[in-house]
């Protein structure tokens, strides 16, 4: 009697674990040309726009308005340049100055009785500097007390200054700002102001009645010299009467404006002699600043022009012409479009010709394909993204130099973080168009909706210009927040300009607006996850 | 001669029998329609006066512009109904039994088109009016009134008339260019991705580049920037184009892609 033993495969069982399934998506995502072919075209398309971007500027000196340069020179020789200040940052640093040195620690205040000043018309036809301006105080017009390293530009500072809309404040080295009595000064309610200086550190104080000091802030001058300037000043921005309308903005002259500061009982203490006050527009080498000062027995009028201030990037700012890192990155818009398509394919793919069934089969945890999938096609379009925009701002930059223009500066560790955003934007992105394609079965409604959600928003905020509000509801709360990682210049409350997407700046932290895209596309993938397990394939 | 017009006319049957019976048909219609008037109604009540900008002489904020906004999103939905018609049958290989019944490839289109443009005219004559009459109810409220200035919006008007019958031409004309597009490239989600590129990457890279004469010629052949110059009735001389020009750049795009679609029909096998 011979038995039957049932026959046993040798081989062992098929190994289904995670890493397996990665393997199979990732291979199924290679061997398609037309994907890879597309992966080559999202980054040509971001070298592409970053050159266009870097090589096709010639801004002549007219679009770069009040540069004070001719406007018959075009091209790099017209392009504004500012000093940079302690920090690195491009700055504004041009105002009326009444100094003397201070050796040593001391202390300089005053009294300060009224601010008045010249606007121009909120309306007017006339070009930059030939308007005829009308009474009138720019809310940060600003007049007050200073001690500064020296007298070139950029040097580093700490003031205390009464300003026309925003209190007493007390800044220094430009981008340092912070608010100490509030209200208007009138002569019946005047504002007293103190710097003193104990070796680097300022500390700023005021007093509505000159006995009762309250501290307004202390700061770190590091490496000011021994004899440094102390002394008056006054400043007055430039004015842009730009109008933002749905459609486009539009500006209506505009030019330089000015502050008058009068002031009384000025004290200066410390190791200098008491030597004269002498008067001087600092930085003004095209002789545009307007500044004078004026004084008799005790008290002293300054009217100064011009501002102390960061430089913003801005669409009718004085730095309009520069080429940032934003420009560069523009064809990150044709790039995610790129990615979105196969994003979606990779998903809807797999319905068309039926290999979903067979995915399934092989692997019937459904939750474990979409996550296999979502990491491959995350991965690909984090490398695609990295790689498109870090050779776009490479060239960008390169070129941009070669032809001489102005790039407006960007620290290495800011534009490590754009680009290096730029990528876990595409990948996040790649990632979501996955979701949606899972949802919709459709390729091309998936396509459809990411475009809508995320190009359309910005699109609608910056291009087509929606009122500042609704924009920046729109750049909040749809996935187009995640724009904010290419966001690389701070926005500075004391320095009034057109903030807008267009040129970088979003309402929304770089981490908060990665937040927001990250969690519509968890949602989106929780939403894949329960029909993918729900539906038939 | 004679065989061609019949021909033609089962075909534009066919074609419509086809379109009419999906479902997603009705619902794109539904929703181009929706959005459309929605977005419109939205940005009309979003709009505020800022600073000068209700002072029609100075800066002239446009309540035809306004009211159509919606068209951005519309056109979307009108340019996936176009690349679906023919993806669709790509996809599925329905295609084959359409051209072994209708050989004639360049009639087949014709009439393709034809069912599209109508539906889209349909669409676009539906979202215009509701959008208008949207704007006509909101805009008073928002300080576009007559007491500064602003006519009610009327299609008795010549520009506001220009502005609606040419935003209705817009839409057909994005059809048939995601049309022409789609029957090029045999792929929906291609096509749209195409389309959707085209129509949204040149005004913005036109407003971001620093360079503004390179962003006014970019401006100028951009089919949606050019295309929508006919919503303009405010500040229409100082426009890259006129009107009619900047539709005329649109009908370009939309007949050269419908060319290469021919092309591509023609000779190449399905």
């Amino acid at each position: 009697m011979t038995t039957m033993t049932p026959y046993r495969s040798g081989m062992t069982g098929a190994r289904d674990g995670f890493a397996q399934l990665l393997h199979a998506e990732w291979t199924k995502f290679r061997t398609v040309r037309g994907w890879l072919i597309t992966l080559l075209v999202a980054v040509l398309a971001m070298v592409g726009f970053a050159l266009l971007s870097a090589a096709g500027t010639t801004s002549s000196c007219a679009q770069i308005g009040s540069g004070g340069a001719s406007p018959t020179r075009t091209g790099a020789a017209c392009m504004p340049s500012f000093p940079l200040g302690p920090g690195g940052e491009p700055v504004s640093d041009s105002f009326y100055f009444v100094h003397q040195p201070l050796a040593g620690d001391g202390s300089i205040t005053a009294r300060v009785t009224s601010l008045t000043g010249r606007v121009q018309p909120p309306n007017g036809s006339q070009g930059p500097g030939q308007g005829d301006t009308q009474p009138g105080v720019m809310p940060w017009g600003k007049a007050g007390v200073m001690i500064k390293e020296n007298l070139t530009q950029g040097s580093a500072y700490a003031a205390l200054m009464v300003t026309g809309a925003h209190g007493v404040r007390m800044q220094w080295n430009y981008t340092g700002d912070t608010p100490g009595l509030g209200g208007t000064v009138k002569a019946a309610d005047p504002r007293w102001l103190r710097l003193t200086r104990s070796g680097d550190v300022i500390t700023g104080y005021d007093s509505a009645d000159g006995t009762h000091w309250t501290q307004v802030g202390s700061v770190t001058l590091a490496g000011l010299p021994r004899v440094a300037q102390a002394g008056l000043f006054g400043a007055s921005p430039d004015q842009n009467n730009v109008t933002q309308n749905f459609g486009g903005t539009s500006q209506n002259g505009g030019g330089p404006t000015q502050a008058t500061g009068v002031f009384d009982h000025v004290t200066l203490t410390g190791g200098s002699a008491a030597g004269p006050w002498a008067g001087r527009y600092i930085g003004a080498a095209d002789a545009s600043g307007i500044g004078s000062y004026h004084q008799a027995g005790g008290q002293f009028t300054v009217t100064g022009s011009g501002d102390i201030a960061p430089i913003a990037e801005g669409h009718g700012g004085p730095a309009d012409a520069a080429l940032t890192i934003h420009d560069y990155l523009l064809g990150t818009f044709a790039g995610l479009i790129a990615l979105a398509v196969i994003a979606a394919m990779f998903m809807t793919a797999e319905y068309r010709r039926n290999l979903l069934r067979v995915t399934l089969a092989a692997s019937p945890r459904r939750g474990r394909v979409l996550a296999a999938k979502a990491i491959v096609i995350g991965a690909v379009s984090f490398v695609t993204g990295l790689v498109g925009a870090a050779i776009a701002v490479g060239i960008g930059t390169a070129v941009t130099h070669s032809r001489g223009y102005w790039e407006f500066p960007i620290s290495g560790p800011v534009e490590a973080r754009v680009i290096i955003g730029t990528g876990l934007l595409t990948a996040v992105t790649a990632v979501l168009a996955l979701a949606i394609g899972a949802m919709v079965r459709r390729s091309a409604a998936a396509v459809a909706i990411v475009v809508v959600t995320i190009v359309l928003p910005y699109f609608l905020a910056a291009v087509a210009i929606l009122p500042l509000g609704a924009a920046d509801w729109l750049l909040r709360i749809t996935p187009a927040a995640g724009f904010a990682v290419q966001g690389a210049y701070p926005q500075y409350p004391q320095v009034t300009a057109i903030y807008s997407a267009l040129s970088g700046y979003y309402p929304l932290s770089s981490l908060a607006g990665f937040a927001v895209l990250c969690a519509w596309t968890a949602a989106a993938l929780a939403g894949a996850a329960y029909l993918l397990r729900r539906r038939d394939a | 001669m004679s065989a061609v017009f019949p021909a033609c006319g089962s075909a534009v049957h066919a074609e419509w029998t086809k379109l009419r019976t999906l479902a997603s048909t009705w619902w794109l219609l539904l929703a181009a329609v929706a959005l459309t008037i929605a977005v419109g109604a939205a940005v009309g009540a979003a709009f505020q006066c800022q600073r000068f900008a209700c002072a029609p002489a100075q800066t002239g904020a446009d309540p035809a512009k306004i009211s159509l906004a919606g068209v951005y999103l519309g056109q979307v939905i009108v340019a996936l109904l176009a690349v679906l018609a023919v993806g669709g049958e790509y996809a599925t290989g329905m295609i084959r039994v359409t051209l072994t019944a209708m050989p004639r490839r360049l009639i087949l289109l014709a009439a393709k088109a034809a069912v599209v443009l109508g539906w889209a005219l349909a669409a676009g004559v539906a979202a215009v009016l509701g959008s208008v009459l949207a704007g006509r109810l909101i805009l008073p409220g928002r300080g576009l009134s007559a007491a500064n200035g602003y006519a009610l919006l009327s299609l008795g008007s010549g520009p506001d008339l220009r502005a609606a019958c040419g935003s209705v031409l817009y839409l057909a004309l994005i059809a048939l260019l995601a049309f022409g597009i789609a029957t090029a490239v045999r792929d929906a989600a291609v096509a749209i991705g195409v389309v959707l590129g085209l129509l949204y990457l040149f005004p913005i890279v036109a407003a971001v580049i620093p360079d503004h004469v390179l962003a006014r010629h970019l401006e100028q052949i951009a089919p949606m920037n050019a295309g929508l110059y006919i919503q303009a009735t405010v500040g229409v001389k100082s426009l890259p184009l006129t009107p009619w020009q900047g539709l005329g750049v649109l009908a370009a795009w939309a007949f050269g892609a419908l060319a290469l679609g021919a092309l591509v029909l023609r000779f190449r096998d399905a």
